[in-house]
């Protein structure tokens, strides 16, 4: 691994903002998040991926992929972060590698690649995301992305996150430090108003920017910039002037969070979009911290009412589901980080929540859901480490619980069980963010529990079923 | 005749392609207790499993070795040999099948080497197959991986004979992997009514036909088994179909002397017509009433389709067999391929009836279909026809927009025939989308203007 690329992990791993680095001891956290995959028993996504989940909502820009074919072809056009504009972000830039470049090296090819992007789309950036390939064979792509930048007036932005550094989350973090290395403070807005925030680590998934937007449109507050669903270019580049920031969920995007804290004194606090009371926590979150910064203090009363509005509405539209869901017993598995949101949105419409995967999440997730759940610390059984898909498949198949959240990867896992299933990953078609995200979740899982189907799936053949007494009319 | 063209472009934009490794797990899919693994970084096969996952909506089993850069620079000894034995354990399969990719190619790890002193030092593994196959993704693509493994399968595998048996109504039919699985079944059906008893290298009929298991398994459910694959050599012939299944064929008569013949396509009434044809020589059964019929019933389809092929326009990006077998057809339809574009080399691409074809991506093939009444390609290729606002058919993989990619059937006189219609009707759907307007056939400007020069002046005066 380059020096430069190991600095650049060492630095994520000493994350501050990271409780679950800062408990390790520091021989440990040298070696940071990448524990050692088992092979034979390993699945997910590697670290370029990671860095590209981060970036590519950056929606006016070219995201170029520098490896063979294997990295970008068999991964683009996957995800529905959604642009309410320009579409470059969609399409599919590669070198391809072939056998020459790898023996005589990438450099030139990938040169000309940013050449020949900048000449047919002239988008105002060019993001170069490094695989292991090319990463193995020694290409600089900091100095190509270097002499690219002088020779074409336009920002070439190395994203130095070969697959082989890590898992996926290590990824999102070395995308993001790529903005803050080339990206974050090198423009201005054209004004300021003391209403201005950065929403990080949201990448719009089928639109879920959209379904909060309009919350902090009511409020009177302008998201500067959004780090990076829906995003142009510019916006990230001068999304050091924002007021305040919001990072949603997840960590992983902290060390944007807290080095803009640092560099630029934009306090930030980490909320959700998911579920009625944590969508109403983090709107008046981000009005306190508004008002903390200089804004008026009537923005709270502002903020209140439409969070009572919004609720009021929220909880009428829910009323009629509460009863038909109520007790039904949900296996919840997540990517880890977002699961504490999910459960608490869940629980609102009491559903009973039978196990979650707590793989991914932080010791701070795990507290959230314990208390969100109400279990002691012995209790245990409700939060699954790793499940495997067998055990997954025989918990559904002897029905302990109705109905399966997951991402797409499991679900033929719980339909080959027969059992319900709804996608709450990225690839999904929904977007489940704030009051009206909420209502959407639940009426989803209502429309897939009372689906007649089942009954019928699961219904024996005639000829099979063991012979009933046969009456005679 | 066609021109082979590789455009010189550093980008491509818009990958047609796919890597060598995925069709090489996909290929091992196709094997009945199998669980494929890619060797290489976790990366690859996670992107790789998303592809196959959402185009055939089925949970789908690969592994990786998950190499990092320590364990590429070392070499990957020590990780194949804990994902062997981790899958073991875990999933007892009948068959770990292993592909290279980019990563470990560069590095250049000796696999075969390593599989054999992995093999010395667990005796307790040898009730458990292992294939391996070189597939890096900077070389070649999709087919090429699938082509390479089944080749890889029956070198590894196939029981060397020394005695040909007598009467053997057994034959070794090999699909290339533009066959769906739905597909397979059908030629399945054929060789069978001529009483002959196919096996199938490999077959993701049996393991990707989306069916409903009674109980989970980690592993491959379905496919070629070990002791099929073993006996493959006791063939009385082997049927190749696509050209990308050549050497594989050759490879089992290199082994087991088993005669092959390759058939480019089974799409299209000529196409058809030889395979049957084959099929009665090599059983020595007459031809049954059913193909009769269903001959002519294509026959007749043909008939009612060329009205709307007839000068069509049409742009196909695919894997070679499947751009051959596709362009064959509508070109014998009566419409032109206008823009044909593919993935990697074959010795098909110069026979193609096109001027040109390229290898490329999906921005060379949207350039050349501009203008065009029809656009084939998989799923991806959506944004491309919504663009150029002309009908688009889904073929090949991934097909990730549409339901029942596996279940889509194009070979046989059957086949054929649906596949007509369906291109037929997207003609005639476009058809209805242009009324006629009383404006539609107005005379162009230049003519209306010439007509008007050409007017002689009014007299000024009257003759007297
Ligand atoms: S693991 Fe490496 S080679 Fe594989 S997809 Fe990720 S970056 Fe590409």
């Amino acid at each position: 691994m380059s020096a430069l690329l190991n600095q650049k992990i060492q630095a994520v791993f000493d994350e501050p903002g990271c409780d679950k680095n800062q408990g390790k001891s520091e021989k440990e956290r040298k070696k940071g998040c990448t524990k050692q995959l088992a092979p034979g028993a390993a699945a997910g996504g590697c670290a370029f991926d990671g860095a590209k989940i981060a970036l590519q909502p950056i929606v006016d820009v070219a995201h170029l992929v520098h490896g063979p074919i294997a990295c970008e072809g068999n991964s683009w056009d996957n995800r529905h972060a959604l642009s309410s504009g320009p579409l470059t972000y969609r399409t599919g830039f590669t070198t391809d590698v072939n056998e020459m470049d790898v023996i005589y090296g990438g450099e030139k090819r990938l040169y000309k690649a940013i050449k020949e992007i900048i000449d047919k789309v002239d988008p105002p950036a060019v993001f170069v995301y490094q695989t292991c390939v090319t990463a193995l064979i020694g290409d600089d792509i900091e100095a190509v992305c270097k002499a690219a930048t002088a020779k074409f007036g336009k920002p070439v932005i190395p994203v130095n996150s070969p697959g082989f550094a890590g898992v996926k989350n290590l990824g999102n973090k070395l995308g993001a430090e790529a903005l803050l290395d080339y990206v974050i403070g090198t423009e201005e807005p054209e004004f300021t108003t003391p209403y201005d925030i950065n929403i990080i680590g949201e990448y719009n998934l089928s639109g879920e920017l959209w379904q909060v937007k309009p919350l902090l449109d009511a409020m009177g507050v302008r998201v500067l910039s959004c780090i990076s669903g829906d995003a142009r270019y510019k916006e990230v580049a001068y999304s050091h002037r924002a007021r305040a920031a919001m990072m949603v969920c997840s960590k992983a995007m902290i060390n944007v969070a807290r080095k803009m804290e640092e560099r630029y004194d934009i306090p930030f606090f980490e909320g959700s979009f998911y579920g009625i009371g944590d969508i109403s926590d983090s709107l008046r979150e981000i009005a306190r911290l508004l008002i903390q910064k200089g804004a008026p203090d009537e923005l709270m009363a502002r903020t209140e009412a439409l969070i009572a509005a919004e609720e009021a509405r929220a909880w009428a539209r829910l009323e009629p589901y509460k009863q038909r869901l109520a007790g039904k017993r949900v296996l919840l598995i997540t990517g880890g980080v977002k699961s504490w949101s999910v459960v608490a949105a869940l629980q609102e419409v009491r559903i009973e929540i039978v196990g979650t995967s707590v793989k991914k999440s932080t010791k701070e997730d795990k507290e959230k859901i314990k208390e969100i759940m109400g279990l002691s610390d012995h209790d245990r059984a409700h939060m699954i480490d790793d499940m495997s898909p067998r055990e997954m498949y025989a918990m559904l198949k002897e029905a302990r619980a109705d109905i399966m959240l997951s991402g797409g990867r499991s679900q033929f896992v719980a339909l080959k069980a027969k059992m319900p299933w709804l996608d709450i990953n990225q690839e999904r078609h929904h977007a489940y963010a704030g009051y009206e995200g909420m209502v959407k979740l639940v009426e989803e899982i209502d429309k897939t529990l009372y689906n007649p189907v089942w009954e019928q799936v699961r219904k024996e053949a005639p000829w099979d079923a063991p012979v009933a007494e046969v009456a005679h009319g | 005749m066609a021109k082979v063209t590789i455009p010189k472009k550093a980008c491509a934009v818009n990958p047609l392609k796919m890597s060598q490794p995925l069709g090489a797990s996909y290929a091992f899919l196709g094997m009945n207790r199998c669980m494929p693994v890619m060797h290489g970084s976790q990366g690859c096969t996670s992107f790789g499993l998303v592809v196959l996952v959402r185009h055939f909506r089925e949970a789908i089993p690969l592994q990786t070795t998950a190499m990092n850069e320590a364990t590429t620079i070392m070499g990957g000894m020590e990780n194949i040999e804990k994902a062997i034995l981790n899958i073991r354990s875990r999933a007892k399969p009948d068959l770990i099948a292993i592909c290279s990719t980019g990563l470990t190619e560069t590095k250049g790890d000796d696999v075969d080497g390593f599989l054999k002193l992995i093999r010395q030092r667990h005796p307790e593994i040898a009730d458990t197959a292992i294939v391996y196959v070189s597939t890096p993704d900077y070389l070649g693509a999709f087919q090429d991986g699938w082509a390479k493994a089944t080749t890889a399968i029956i070198e590894t595998l196939v029981e060397p004979i020394q005695i040909r048996p007598v009467r053997s109504r057994q034959v070794a039919v090999l699909p290339g992997c533009h066959l769906t699985p739905r597909d397979i079944e059908e030629v399945r059906e054929i060789v069978e009514s001529f009483d002959l008893a196919p096996i199938f290298l490999p077959d993701v009929s049996g393991s990707l036909d989306g069916h409903i298991a009674d109980a989970f398994s980690p592993t491959t459910i379905g496919g070629t088994t070990q002791a099929d694959t073993r006996r493959l050599g006791a063939s009385l012939a082997t049927i190749a179909i696509g050209e990308q299944m050549r050497p594989a064929a050759a490879a089992l008569e290199a082994r087991a002397g088993v005669p092959y013949r390759v058939f480019d396509r089974l799409t299209g009434l000529d196409a058809m017509d030889q395979f049957i044809a084959h099929l009665a020589e090599i059983s020595g059964t007459p031809v049954p009433e059913k193909w009769r019929r269903q001959r002519s019933q294509l026959q007749d389809a043909m008939l009612d389709g060329h009205f709307f092929f007839g000068g069509k326009k049409i742009a196909i990006g695919a894997e070679p067999d499947l751009l051959w077998t596709l362009g064959s057809l509508v070109t014998e339809m009566g419409a032109t391929l206008h823009a044909a574009v593919t993935t990697t080399a074959s010795p098909l691409l110069e026979r193609l009836p096109a001027n040109e074809v390229l290898i490329g991506d999906l921005e060379d093939l949207e350039t050349g279909a501009r203008g065009c009444d029809l656009l084939i390609t998989h799923s991806h290729g959506r944004q491309a026809a919504a663009r150029l606002a002309i009908p688009f058919h889904r073929a090949g993989l991934p097909l990730f927009d549409r339901l029942g990619a596996g279940d889509v059937l194009s070979v046989g006189y059957r086949g054929t025939k649906a596949l007509i219609f369906t291109l037929g009707n997207m003609f005639l759907a476009e058809h209805e989308h242009h009324e006629v307007a009383p404006t539609q056939w107005a005379l162009p400007e230049e003519t209306l203007r010439a007509v008007e020069q050409a007017r002689p002046a009014p007299p000024t005066t009257l003759a007297a």
